[in-house]
Order: structure tokens, then sequence, then C-alpha cells
């Protein structure tokens, strides 16, 4: 349910309005649920709104503990491949 | 894709995959009911269950608003669009619903209706404005993450003076159908939630307290990522072995605990409660769903036009109720891959790629069939 | 001899009316001035009822595809040159070399000439480039409303390639499936321009003819099994066709299949999988694995093949399912689509 993807601001148009950019794909979205967006934030998606800003510091952290995880996983010796980004 | 394809990538995931076989107890069950269909897409497309020890049982819930609307509800929008010729706007998600009649929205279109699916409410907006001869309904689906956009759209139109603009309105919310859910007679097998990724980022995650206080079910809001998935599977899995029920967030990218006030602020002007509302495969379930505030009346298509929802009960060898909630698995449905299928859909489950049924049927049943007589398969 | 028209034909501002379907002196003019003027060729200037061809050798392979599209021009292509396309690659996926088309035009009242004129022109274009003429056409008139601005269907013919036996159900197991660059650009082209989702993509439909990529295939790997080209539904619905006709199954692996990142953005903003997204101009090829680096060398030696991989395997399945290894290590199956592929919100 909810389809939603994370893409970046480009531009700011006009009243509650910006472009979106997700590789190369642009569209014109609403911001009339969400405050205080600048171009270079990303905003998550749904339905022609910005439903949230994403939080980059948290998105990083995330993925840093994802790769942790795996990469104590391979230590221990029952991971497949050897590359983790 | 940024923020996307990072939280896709394969190595981590076995890896992920390999820690949580490590991590599960191999002398207990885990059962798991992912709430929403998004998680249910992401687990069945990547192939997720495969990297899960068996021991894990997915149990996929109701979260697909298209898989939850009452035939009845896609009645009303075809009489509005047959009997009353408005200008029917929807998503394109529920154009191939099934309705009484063997009609859908898409069929309805053969015999002349006119329905236009549109990407955002505001598109039905501008629908309305190019046709101000013309009654435009807008049929509204979809749980908290769908219902502010439609609020904008709605006080968009008033500050317009849109009049011929109005909302078929079927927005429903999540905290009460997981409240049905573990309110079922004879309770529910269920150690704990897969919680929702965008619902949350709109009503935070604080509402989801009660599951894990008052039932005593951990609940972890995940991203609707493959790896988000498994990384909360690994937070249900570790807070069942300590014996807690907590609410925890692995989506803190987008979600926090009081979620997106402005939207919530948005929905609150334009809705209130509705006292009952039925659900596909759930029935009844009181403070379930959304209608108008009295405000708004005006742009209201059920006080506008004559077309009450009449209940249409679900068919009788149909297992969806059992199976959304956890209950059976969709191939033990009488009916499913034969007189049910995704073309040709009998129950809710089985009606958009999200529900568990078509997301079994097409991503999963190779699993169940007959085993090929395997020759050079590696 | 030319006829006596009294109004040179008003391709800036001129439409379609009925009288350029009546029969009469309007669709005299409109064919002369327009469709001759453009396609023109020795068959077509017969000037009879049918073509005279002269004989050919071999067997003759037959095919024919009606277009309907919207909107008439779309980035990287229009109706036209799709048109020519689209019958030539069902004529080339059968292993024969194309020609001759037929074409016959479905025009709308009111359609603009000047679009007529473009679409036509990119038609002469396209078929030129082939070498591939229209030998022989037709065109009606209907009222405004019972149709979408032109309906073109093409008809062609060709002779089978010596020595070449393809279909769709003589895929084997263990035989590899290659495709000849990347997919859903086409569909994904149209979805872009499309009033109602409109959005900015660097992407351009891949319409093309391949009956040349094909014939240079043939020539370094004539024990290719089965060619197609993933039109509608995709690679899915292509994949599945042949799983059904061969009575067997197929395993894809995820991550060798091309998409473009614009495509699968789009894809992901949509709520579509690009694997349901028609190509106009890819072909999927499926021959004995011993040959299958041979054949990727060929492809991958034409403009139109550069990007070639390797996608997947055939196996014995008799349930034909068509599967695939996930990025994940996991496993699903690739199925047909249902319906349409409707945009979707959840």
């Amino acid at each position: 349910m909810c389809l939603a993807i994370p893409a970046m601001v480009v531009e700011l148009c006009g009243k509650d309005e910006a472009l979106v950019d997700l590789d190369g794909v642009r569209k014109r979205i609403s911001l009339a649920m969400v405050d205080d967006v600048a171009v270079g934030d990303y905003v998550i998606v749904h339905v022609g709104f910005a439903l949230q800003k994403l939080d980059v510091g948290e998105a990083e952290a995330t993925l840093a503990l994802l790769r942790e995880i795996a990469r104590a996983q391979q230590a221990a010796g029952e991971a497949g491949p050897a590359e983790l980004p | 894709m940024k923020y996307v394809d990072d939280f896709r990538d394969g190595t981590v995931a076995r890896a992920l995959g390999a820690a949580i076989r490590a991590g599960a107890r191999p002398d207990r069950e885990y059962r798991l009911m992912e709430f929403c269909g998004g998680h249910t897409h992401a687990i069945s497309r990547y192939g997720i269950a495969d990297l899960l020890p068996p021991q894990v049982r997915l149990v996929h819930g109701p979260g697909c608003p298209v898989c939850v609307l009452p035939v009845g509800r896609i009645d009303q929008a075809i009489r509005l669009a047959l009997e009353h010729g408005v200008i029917l706007c929807t998503y394109g998600d529920t154009l191939r619903v099934p309705a009484s009649g063997r009609l859908s929205l898409l069929r309805a279109k053969g015999r002349g209706a006119d329905v236009r699916m549109v990407y955002s409410p505001l598109d039905a907006l501008q629908v309305a404005r190019a046709n101000p001869a013309r009654e435009v309904v807008f049929l509204a689906i979809g749980f908290e993450t769908t219902t502010p956009p439609t609020a904008v759209a709605v006080k968009q139109a008033r500050a317009e003076g849109l009049g011929n603009f109005s909302l078929l309105c079927n927005h429903v919310l999540t905290p009460a159908a997981m409240h049905a859910i573990l309110a079922a007679p004879g309770g529910v097998r269920l150690d704990g939630f897969v919680g929702p990724a965008h619902v949350s980022t709109v009503i935070g995650s604080a509402p989801y307290e009660p599951f894990a206080r008052d039932h005593g079910k951990p609940v972890v809001i995940a991203g609707f990522e493959p790896l988000d998935v498994m990384r909360a599977i690994q937070m249900l899995i570790r807070q069942i072995d300590d014996g807690r029920a907590e609410v925890e967030n692995e989506f803190t990218r987008a979600v926090t605990a009081e979620g997106n006030r402005k939207a919530q602020a948005l929905v609150a002007e334009v809705f209130e409660l509705r006292d009952a509302f039925e659900w596909r495969g759930l029935g009844t379930v009181p403070a379930s769903a959304l209608r108008l505030r009295p405000a708004f009346a005006g742009f209201d298509a059920e006080a506008r036009f004559a077309v009450p929802a009449v209940p249409v009960p679900d068919h009788r060898a149909c297992e969806c109720a059992a199976i959304l909630r956890g209950e059976k698995r969709p191939q033990e449905c009488r009916i499913f891959g034969t007189a049910c299928t995704p073309d040709n859909p009998v129950g809710s489950c089985m009606v958009s790629s999200e529900g568990a049924c078509a997301a079994h049927y097409t991503y999963g049943r190779f699993r169940v069939e007959a085993a090929p007589t395997e020759t050079t398969r590696t | 001899m030319r006829l006596p028209h009294s109004h040179p034909l008003d391709l800036e501002h001129g439409r379609i009316d009925l009288s350029h379907g009546a029969g009469g002196r309007a669709m005299a003019q409109l064919i002369e001035d327009l469709f001759a003027r453009e396609l023109g060729n020795e068959f077509l200037a017969q000037g009879d009822d049918g073509a005279r061809l002269p004989a050919c050798t071999g067997p003759l392979v037959m095919a024919t595809d009606a277009h309907v599209v919207s909107p008439l021009f779309f980035p990287g292509g229009d109706i036209g040159c799709l048109s020519v396309h689209g019958t030539i690659n069902d004529v080339a996926v059968m292993g024969a070399q194309p020609l001759y088309l037929a074409a016959s035009f479905v025009l709308e009242e009111g359609l603009p000439l000047a679009g007529l004129a473009r679409i036509v022109a990119s038609m002469a274009a396209a078929a030129r480039a082939a070498g591939v003429p229209v030998v022989t056409g037709d065109t009606k008139v209907v009222e405004r409303g019972k149709a979408d601005g032109v309906f073109i269907t093409t008809t062609g013919v060709g002779v089978r390639l010596a020595g070449i036996d393809v279909s769709g159900a003589n895929a084997r197991p263990g035989d590899a499936v290659l495709v000849s660059g990347p997919l859903g650009d086409h569909g994904m082209a149209i979805m872009s321009v499309r009033e109602n989702l409109a959005f900015d993509a660097p992407i351009v439909s891949d319409t093309a003819a391949l009956h040349g990529l094909i014939a240079d295939l043939l020539a370094a790997a004539p024990d290719v099994r089965v060619l197609r080209d993933p039109t509608r539904g995709g690679l899915a619905a292509t994949l599945n066709e042949i799983a059904h006709q061969s009575g067997v199954g197929i395993v894809l692996d995820e991550a060798a299949i091309p998409v473009r990142p614009a495509v699968a953005a789009a894809c992901e903003l949509l709520g579509l999988d690009p694997l349901d997204i028609a190509s106009e101009g890819r072909l999927i090829a499926i021959c004995p694995a011993a040959g299958a680096e041979r054949a990727l060398a060929a492809l991958r030696a034409h403009p139109l093949g550069t990007e070639a991989v390797r996608i997947g395997e055939v196996i014995a399945d008799e349930r034909r399912f068509v599967q695939m290894k996930t990025r994940f290590g996991g496993r699903r199956m690739v199925d047909w689509l249902a319906g349409d592929a409707l945009p979707r919100i959840c």
C-alpha cells in the first residue's frame, strides 16, 4: 500500500509546489503537507505530494548499521560472497 | 536511485539473512504479520522468504486499500458513473476491482461510463475545472498516507468554489484494522507486527503503543525496501526472544514519534470518524474510517447523489477473512488459483497485486505446486 | 497524368474531412499528393487495386499488425515509423527477410493534414531506411469521435531464410536467453507524454526495424531457436508465451536484466514493473548455451545490439513457469500481467 519514493527537490515553483528529480525523471509535486523544504532536500513522494522530508542523516545511519550487521555476520563466517559495499 | 537502491543491496541482504538465521531460536516459531501490502509486495518481489529460517512465518495483513474496499462501494461508484452520468475519477488501482454483476469500473467504461484514471487527487480537480458543466466525483481510497492529499484537494475545491466536484470517501484507518485483527473471536496467533512505513510517516509511531502495551505484541515500523523489512524482522525476533513488547522504529529516516503534524491537521480539518465501516474480509469495524465533516458536506458525493452503499456478501468458498487474520495461507483456500485468479479475482486478497493471494499467485506459487523435473536447473 | 484539382492540398491548416474517404477527387488528391508522393515506389506507381510483385524463392512469411497509439507523436518516434517497424519485426522474428509492406489507414474526420503529413513522411523514411517498400495501401475516413486521430494497419510479407528454423515452440532446457538491449524504453516514453501522467524524462522510444540485427545474428548463429520482440506485456509476457509454446520453464537472473535508470525510476514512480513494459526495438533470442557467446558477439557487433546480454536460461518444467533469481538470492515468479499495466498508488 501507499507507494511512495524518495526524490530530490531541484526547484521550488510557486506556492507549495516543487519540481523533484528521480534519476532524471522530473515531476511537479505539491508541498502542501510539508514545511521548510529547500532545493537539495529529499522528500518522499506519494500521489503527487511530498509526504515527509527524508532525514538524510538517519538514512545514512541506518545504512551504516545494516552494513555493519552484514560485516559482522561475514566475519562470523556464515555469509556468502566477500565484497560488501 | 539515491536512498532506494542502497536499501536493495543483495550482498547485505544475504549477510543479514544469515544473521537472522543465526539469531533465531530453532525451537520456536515466529509468526510475524506485515500489516501493509507494501511489505507483502517487497517480500514477494525480492524473494525474502528464501533468506529466512523456516521458523519465521510471515503472515500477510490487510493493509492494501484496494483489497479491503467492499464490493458495495465499487458498485456505488459504478452507479454514479452509469446512472448519474458523472465523470468518475480514481486511481489506476481501483479500475479492475470486480464489482457486482460482473462489472468493474473498467468494464463500466466499456458500457459508456466516463471513468478517468488520475495520478493525484489534484488531477481530479483539474478534470472538474475543465468540465464545468459536468459533475466530477473522485473515488478516494487509501489509508492515512493517501488521506491528507485528498484533504488538500477538498480544501482547494472549496477555496475555488468548484461546485461540480465531490468526493466518494473510502479512507480507512490502520490502527483500527490492527485492533480488529487482534480482537478476532478465538484470538489470533501472532507474535508481532512489522509496522506500516508510509502510514507511519503521517501518524507517527505513537499510535502503535497500545498494541505493545495492552496486547503484548511488539511492533517494528519498517520502510518498504527489502533491507528495511529484513532488519525489522531481525528486531522483532530479538524483542520476542527477550520477552519484550515495544514499539521500535526501523524507518527513522522518515518516521518520528509524532508523525507529520501538518498532514494530521489537514485531515482533522476536513474529515471526521465514521461510527463504523465495512471492510472486505474483516467485516464491519468500529471507528475505522473517515467521512467529510459537515462543513464540507457540499463536497460529499454520498450526500449529493442518492446512491447508498449496498453490502454484498463475499463468495461462500472464499477464505479471505481467515487469510487476512493470518489463520490460513492462500494455498489453503479451495478456490485459490482455480476459480480465483488475478485475472478473475473472487476474494479481496486476489484483487490487488499487494493482496496476500495475488502476491502468492504472481510471485510465489512455484514454491507449492509440484516441483519441476530438474535436469539442468542449477 | 495529374487530376484537375481546384485547390492544392492545404498541408498547413487543412484537416481531414469525410470527402477524403469518399472515393471522389478529394480522396484521389490526398492519395496522390500525400501518400504517393511520400511513399512512392515502382509498385505503388502501378496505380491498381493491388501490387503485382516479382516471384520470390523460398517459403513466405506474412504478418499483420494494427497500430493504435496515444499520443500519435512521442519522444523518439510516432505512429508512422512505429507501424513500419512493428510489422517488419513481426516478419523478421519468424526468421524471414521482410520484402514488402501493405498499409491501411483509418483517419478520423478533423485530423490535421499537417500531422498526417508528418506521420506519412516518417513512415516513408522508416520504410526507405529498412529497404522494405509500402507497395499497396488503403485509406478510410470515419466521423469525428469514431477513431483516435489515425489507426494504421500494416501487413508484411517476407521470405524465410534458408536453414533457419525459429519458433516460439523450439526452446529446449539448457538454452540461453539473450536480450538485445535495455527494456521498456518505448512504453515508458509513451507514458511520459500521456496527458494524465505527464512527467519529464530523458526517455526515448526504442522503436526500430530489427531485420538487419536478426540477419547478422542468424548468419553468425544459425542454431538460434526462438526470436521474439517483447512488445505489449513486455519481457514477462513474451517469455511466458515462449514457455507455454515450448512446454518449458525459464529462469531469469534479475541482476543481468538491462533497464535504463530513468525507466526504472519512472516505474518506481508509477508502481509498474519494467518487465511488463513494452519495447519496440528489442529482440529476445533463445539459443543453445554452447552458441550463446557467438550469438551475443553478433548482436553486440550491430548498432541496435550493442547492449545485448544474457539474462537467463531455459529449464525443464512441466508447469511452464517463468521464474527469476532475485538480486537478493531469493526466487520469484515472473507472471503474465493481470490486465493492463496501469499506474498504481498502492
